[in-house]
């Protein structure tokens, strides 16, 4: 393998890597924070790359299927936290994985009424289309670029809300210790709430930016999931920056794995997983036993 | 009092004994092949309960053993007849054993939401192995054209062909499972698992060895899922990677708290329930799934106790302490619902 298509191939992990650090960082913030674990987060990815769909299909626009599938997933997330996740922050996990299993079963096949089953693709934005010519055989598509400008753009955002604003200084607070929180008169509650709510939203936006290079089809959510969770699980659970870096292994392992190892890559990340069980069951920056 | 409560649930469980016998006897072919089918998943969840109720352990990859099970068996089938039982029994059993070990070691260095996570990836891990490689027909998985056998001095004991007799033999296995895990609970082995779901700290510090008794709880339940895998697939006549899927892990969770974990046999109940109400369903709308989710959220907020609740509610008098189920805890106390 050349220079240059090794490059290609680590621009192909670092993107993603960072796409699954989009979806993982919803994930491990609702763990870290509310103490919940989500299963449904993956049917939030796989509805957010079917809104995008169905919004860029009704007005040709994909910042308006971004725009809108955020905005609707966001939406969906304040309305499921008022029904049914408040009165679960209290519950053991064993409750909060069968609700989230009962509510994948719904989405699946709301999902299925309102849009049907079958695999679509999205179109990305025409300015964004077209590739960037390396040598006379290799290319590298434009949106793909973009995808990774984006991600970052929104790593960079979820950073500075935790770690530089009002709302990231409650949302600490409250991950470090709950009770006390709440017991200084600070409204984690309220918080708890935009923290679910986003963490879906993130979900969504991961499967929005994925339509156009991936085609969109009902199982794309299960798949995701089960990465997301290994990428937690490296990273150690309510760490953000332990999701990046997770995020970014998995991205690699599994991108070269295809390159050097096709045989056995579907089983690589699982393996890189068993062995920082090894070294650290926490995860790589996980601090206590949740 | 205990005397008291004893005397029924013996005479019950006679009484239901006396039923499952009868019955294939007395409906049609499509109910001995459903009970069938039930009673094995029914075991499933049995397994499953060992390590969720009296472990407090959230295992979502119980699955992936009875999948395996499954797919074992269609390994050692031969092309011109039967797997012999003698022989690819006790294989798909060890094999399954040597998997579960190794899942369970890694998994179990983790706590609560950590081990639930671990253990849905590694049983995904298993899903994708038989999905994404040629190994046993990818994703449309393979047909297994003949039944095992139980051949001594050139005879099949067992006809698993006819529907009665395979029926006979999940009757069997689901009987021995129940037993099996009716003694290890009520064991000094089974005593130290529900102390460790306890409190943990408080059972290592008096001596137990915690981490050994949960994996022997982990490979066992493997183990016995991995048996109803086997046969299932037998009955079926086809593996597909679906059999290890975490949906199915999921599913038999939520059989395990709709039959109610604080006894053996309610996940069984919660099995036959389930798989009932799917059968219902399938017939009568297209967009099942969705009841079936909507019941998996009511029975989570109105019914967290399960059928069992549902029970003591209709009949108050029935009430005694030792039903309430254990459950295992989040770091905050749990409100009252």
């Amino acid at each position: 393998m050349d220079a240059l298509t090794f490059g290609v191939q680590l621009l192909n992990g670092v993107q993603y890597g960072l796409l699954l650090f989009l979806v993982a960082a919803g994930l491990t913030l609702v763990f870290g924070i509310l103490g919940v674990i989500n299963l449904a987060h993956g049917a939030f990815y796989m509805l957010g790359a079917y809104f995008a769909y169905w919004i860029s299909a009704h007005t040709g626009s994909f910042a308006a299927a971004l725009v809108g599938g955020v905005a609707i997933s966001f939406l969906l997330g304040l309305v499921l936290e008022e029904l049914f996740v408040k009165r679960l922050y209290g519950r053991d996990h064993l409750a909060q994985v069968l609700l989230s299993f009962g509510l994948i079963l719904v989405i699946d096949e709301v999902r299925q009424m309102l849009f049907g089953k079958d695999v679509h693709s999205v179109a990305p934005p025409a300015w964004l289309q077209g590739s960037i010519q390396l040598t006379d055989v290799l290319s590298y598509p434009v949106y793909r670029l973009a995808l990774c400008v984006v991600c970052l753009a929104a790593a960079g955002a979820i950073f500075y809300v935790i770690q530089r604003t009002r709302l990231g200084m409650i949302i600490r607070a409250g991950a470090e210790n709950r009770d006390m929180t709440r017991a200084l008169g600070i409204p984690f509650d309220l918080v708890n709430k935009y923290v679910f709510a986003g963490g879906i939203a993130l979900a969504a936006l991961g499967g929005i930016l994925v339509s156009p290079i991936s085609t969109v089809f009902p199982g794309m959510g299960d798949g995701m999931l089960i990465l997301s969770f290994v990428v937690v699980v490296l990273g150690g659970i309510g760490s953000v920056a332990g999701a990046a870096i997770g995020a970014l292994m998995i991205g690699l392992t599994d991108t070269f794995g295809k390159v050097f190892f096709p045989q056995v890559s579907s089983i690589l990340i699982y393996v890189l997983m068993a062995g920082v069980l090894l070294w650290r069951p926490n995860g790589l920056l996980g601090k206590k036993e949740a | 009092m205990k005397r008291l409560s004893k005397i029924p649930s013996a005479g019950l469980i006679a009484a239901v004994l006396a039923v499952a016998v009868a019955l294939p006897f007395v409906v049609s072919g499509y109910y001995v092949q459903f009970a069938s089918k039930a009673m094995l998943v029914g075991m499933l969840a049995l397994s499953l309960n060992l390590v969720v109720g009296y472990g407090g352990l959230v295992s979502l990859c119980h699955a992936a053993f009875f999948g395996f099970g499954g797919y074992m068996l269609a390994f050692m089938t031969p092309e011109d007849g039967g797997a012999s039982l003698w022989l690819s029994l006790p294989t798909a059993l060890l094999v399954v054993a040597a998997v579960a070990l190794v899942i369970g070691a890694l998994s179990l260095r983790t706590r609560g939401i950590y081990f639930i996570m671990v253990t849905l990836a590694f049983g995904e891990m298993l899903f994708y192995l038989f999905h994404d490689t040629k190994i046993a027909g990818g994703s449309d998985g393979m047909y297994i054209y003949f039944k095992p056998e139980l051949v001594v001095g050139g005879r099949n004991l067992l006809d698993l062909e006819s529907a009665r007799t395979f029926y006979f033999v999940a009757l069997a296995l689901l009987a021995g499972a129940a037993v099996l895990v009716k003694e290890l609970v009520g064991s000094p082995f089974g005593r130290a698992l529900a102390a460790a779901r306890d409190n943990e700290r408080r059972a290592l510090s008096l001596g137990f060895p915690v981490f050994r008794v949960r994996l022997t709880a982990f490979v066992v339940s493997g183990v016995i899922a991995g048996m109803a895998g086997f046969f299932s697939a037998s009955q079926f006549g086809f593996v597909a990677p679906q059999m290890l899927g975490w949906h199915l892990s999921a599913t038999i969770l939520v059989m395990v708290v709709l039959g109610g974990m604080g006894s053996i046999i309610g996940p069984v109940v919660g099995a036959f329930a389930l798989i009932g109400l799917e059968e219902v369903l399938k017939t009568s709308f297209e967009h099942w799934k969705l009841i079936k989710g909507l019941v998996i959220i009511a029975l989570v907020f109105l019914l967290p106790g399960g059928l069992r609740q549902l029970a003591t509610l209709l009949m108050p008098e029935r009430v005694d302490a030792s039903a309430t189920p254990a459950k295992p805890r989040s770091d905050e106390a749990p409100a009252n619902v």
